[in-house]
C-alpha cells in the first residue's frame, strides 16, 4: 500500500518533469512553425486582393493557376529535373569519394573527413560566389582563354553554371551520410562474395550497394530537398534567366507589385506535396531493393 | 606453434594480399579521382581568398598585393552594422534554441510517453522542409500576427531583428535536439544509478553527473545552431524588416551586382570564422569521444 503510494508519487513527479522538459520547445515549434505552415495552407485557398492583400474568399483558383499556366508547370518540372540531376551527380561523385576516405588508414581518415566538413559548415552564399570569380566573362577561365587568343565563352549565367554550383554546394551533404554507411560496411563480405564466384561488379551491386543503401537514401534526400527550393544558385550563377520554384515563390512574396501571397502559398504547399510524394517513392524503391 | 599463433600468422599473411589487391589499377584511379574532387572543393575557395588581396579593382585577376579592401571593409559602416546585427541574432537564437533543444532531447531520450512517435516526427519536420517554405510561412505568420496586434491594441509592429531571432530559434531547435540526443544515447545510465545509490537526489544527479557528461553534445548543438543562424540567408531575407540589415543579406545584394574585391574580402573573413567554428566543434566532439 505504502509502496503503491510512493510509486504513484514518483509517476506524478515524472509526468510533471516530462511536461517541464517538453512544453517550452513544443510550444515554440507549435507557435512559430506549425501555425505558420497552417496559415500558408489556408492562404493557398484564398483570393488575392487588388493591392496584394489576402482576401478571405475561398477559391481553388491558385491551384488551378499552378496546373494550367505554363510558367508554373515548367518551373515544377525544371526544378525537379535539376534536383534529380544534382542528386545523381552528387551520388556518382560522392560514393567513390566516401569509399576512398573509408579505405584510408585511420590517421588519414579524420583530416580527410574534416576537409569535407569545412565546406559543410561554410557559408553557402560565399561558396557559390567563389564560382563567379572563376566563371565571369572577365573571370579566371575566360582570362586564360583570352591569353591563348580564344574569345570569351559565356560560362556564367548559364544553366550549366547553375548545375555546377548546386553540385558544388550540396556535395558535402551527400558525402557525410555515405561515409557513415560505408564505414559500417564489412569489406570481408566482398571477399566472401568473390570466393563464391561473384565478379567484382556483381559483388558491388548485389552486396555492397544494398548494404550501404541507408546512406545513399539519406544523402539523396539531404541533397534533393534544399535543391528543389533553391533560388540563390540560379540567381547568382544562372543569371535568373529561367524560373525555378524558389525564384517564383520569392518573387510572388517579396518582389512582385502587387505581391501575390495566395499563389505563392499554393506554390509552396504544392512543392512540399511533390517532395513528400517523391521521397516516399524513393524510400519504397530503396527498401524494396533490400529484400 | 600454437593454434593461436597459426591463426595470427595466417591472418598476417592474408592481409598483405588484400592490401596488394587494393593497390591495383582501381585503387590508384580512386585516389586520383579523390584528389580531383578535393581540388574541385578547395580551388574556388583558395581563389576567393587570394583575390581578396589583389590590387585589381574588379577582383578577378592578380595585379599585386594589397590590404586596401579589408581597410575599406572596416570603414564601411553599413557592413559593420550588419555584422553586429548578425552576431547579435546568432547569439540570441543560439542561447534559446540550445536550452529548448536540450530539454526536448532529455524528454525524448529519458521518457516514454504517449505521442512520442508523433513528437519525433514533428521534431524532424523543420530539418526536412525546404527553407523557403519555412521562410514564407513565417513571413505570412508575422504579417497575420501584426494585424491582430494592431486590431487589438492599436500598436504597429514591424519586422526587425527580433522576428529574425524568433524564426532562427524555430529553425534550429530540431538540429540541437538531434545533436544532444546522440550524446544522450552514448551515455552510460549506470552512472546516474550509481549517483542515486550514493544518495544524490535527482537534481544533484543531473547537475553533477548527467550535465557534465552531455555538455560536449550541448556545446556541439550550440555551435551548429550558431553556424546555422550566422549562415542563414533565406529566412533572414524574408523576416528582416527595412533598416535591419543582416550580413548574408548585405553580401547577397552586393554579389548580385558584380564581383568586387570587397566582397572577396568579407567572404574570406566569413570563411575564416566558419573554419574556426568547425575546428572548435571537432575539438569538442573529440573530447566527448574520450
Amino acid at each position: 500500500m505504502a509502496l503503491n503510494a510512493l510509486e504513484r508519487e514518483r509517476l506524478k513527479r515524472d509526468r510533471r518533469n516530462l511536461g517541464l522538459l517538453l512544453s517550452p520547445g513544443l510550444f515554440w515549434l507549435l507557435l512559430f512553425f506549425a501555425i505558420p505552415l497552417l496559415i500558408i495552407l489556408v492562404y493557398s485557398f484564398m483570393t488575392n486582393g487588388p493591392r496584394g492583400n489576402v482576401v478571405f474568399a475561398p477559391t481553388l483558383e491558385q491551384y488551378a493557376t499552378l496546373f494550367t499556366r505554363s510558367v508554373y508547370v515548367n518551373a515544377y518540372l525544371r526544378s525537379i529535373w535539376m534536383s534529380l540531376l544534382t542528386t545523381g551527380i552528387c551520388l556518382l561523385i560522392g560514393y567513390p569519394l566516401a569509399l576512398f576516405i573509408v579505405r584510408q588508414p585511420p590517421r588519414w581518415r579524420t583530416p580527410l573527413l574534416f576537409l569535407i566538413l569545412i565546406p559543410f559548415w561554410t557559408n553557402f552564399l560565399v561558396r557559390i560566389y567563389a564560382w563567379q570569380i572563376i566563371l565571369a566573362n572577365n573571370g579566371l577561365i575566360n582570362t586564360g582563354l583570352a591569353a591563348l587568343g580564344l574569345g570569351p565563352v559565356p560560362l556564367l549565367n548559364t544553366e550549366g553554371a547553375t548545375l555546377l554550383g548546386l553540385v558544388y554546394g550540396e556535395l558535402p551533404f551527400m558525402v557525410l551520410p555515405l561515409y557513415a554507411a560505408i564505414d559500417r560496411f564489412d569489406f570481408t563480405l566482398l571477399e566472401a562474395a568473390s570466393d563464391l564466384g561473384a565478379s567484382r561488379w556483381r559483388a558491388f551491386t548485389r552486396v555492397m550497394l544494398p548494404m550501404t543503401m541507408p546512406g545513399i537514401a539519406a544523402g539523396s534526400v539531404l541533397v534533393f530537398i534544399p535543391t528543389v527550393g533553391q533560388f540563390v544558385v540560379s540567381e547568382l550563377l544562372g543569371g535568373a534567366k529561367v524560373d525555378y520554384l524558389g525564384n517564383l515563390i520569392q518573387r510572388l512574396f517579396l518582389r512582385s507589385n502587387p505581391p501575390n501571397w495566395p499563389l505563392g502559398s499554393a506554390m509552396a504547399m504544392m512543392m512540399m506535396l511533390v517532395l513528400l510524394a517523391l521521397i516516399l517513392l524513393y524510400f519504397r524503391a530503396t527498401t524494396e531493393e533490400d529484400r | 606453434m600454437s593454434a593461436a599463433q597459426v591463426q595470427r600468422a595466417a591472418r598476417g599473411a592474408a592481409r598483405p594480399a588484400v592490401e596488394r589487391g587494393r593497390l591495383t589499377w582501381s585503387g590508384l584511379s580512386l585516389t586520383s579521382f579523390a584528389v580531383l574532387i578535393y581540388l574541385f572543393l578547395y580551388v574556388p575557395i583558395a581563389i576567393l581568398v587570394l583575390f581578396s588581396f589583389t590590387q585589381d579593382e574588379f577582383g578577378v585577376r592578380w595585379t599585386g598585393f594589397t590590404l586596401e579592401w579589408y581597410q575599406r571593409l572596416f570603414a564601411d559602416e553599413r557592413l559593420m552594422g550588419a555584422t553586429a546585427n548578425t552576431l547579435y541574432v546568432a547569439f540570441a537564437s543560439t542561447i534559446v534554441s540550445t536550452i529548448l533543444g536540450t530539454l526536448l532531447a532529455l524528454a525524448m531520450e529519458r521518457y516514454s510517453f504517449r505521442g512520442r512517435t508523433a513528437t519525433d516526427a514533428v521534431l524532424y519536420l523543420p530539418i526536412v522542409i525546404p527553407e523557403i517554405v519555412m521562410a514564407v510561412a513565417l513571413l505570412a505568420f508575422s504579417a497575420f500576427a501584426f494585424d491582430i496586434v494592431r486590431a487589438l491594441f492599436g500598436i504597429n509592429l514591424r519586422r526587425n531583428l527580433t522576428t529574425v531571432i524568433i524564426a532562427h530559434i524555430a529553425f534550429s531547435i530540431s538540429f540541437v535536439v538531434v545533436v544532444v540526443r546522440t550524446s544522450l544515447k552514448n551515455f552510460d545510465r549506470r552512472l546516474e544509478e550509481a549517483a542515486a545509490d550514493l544518495g544524490a537526489n535527482a537534481w544533484n544527479t543531473f547537475w553533477r553527473v548527467t550535465f557534465p557528461l552531455i555538455l560536449p553534445g550541448i556545446i556541439g548543438g550550440a555551435l551548429l545552431a550558431f553556424t546555422l543562424s550566422l549562415d542563414d540567408f533565406i529566412i533572414s531575407l524574408f523576416l528582416s524588416g527595412p533598416g535591419t540589415s543582416l550580413l548574408p543579406v548585405e553580401v547577397y545584394n552586393k554579389v548580385r551586382r558584380a564581383v568586387t574585391p570587397e566582397v572577396n574580402a568579407i567572404s574570406t573573413l566569413m570563411l575564416i570564422f566558419s573554419i574556426t567554428l568547425v575546428v572548435l566543434s571537432q575539438a569538442v566532439q573529440r573530447r566527448e569521444g574520450r
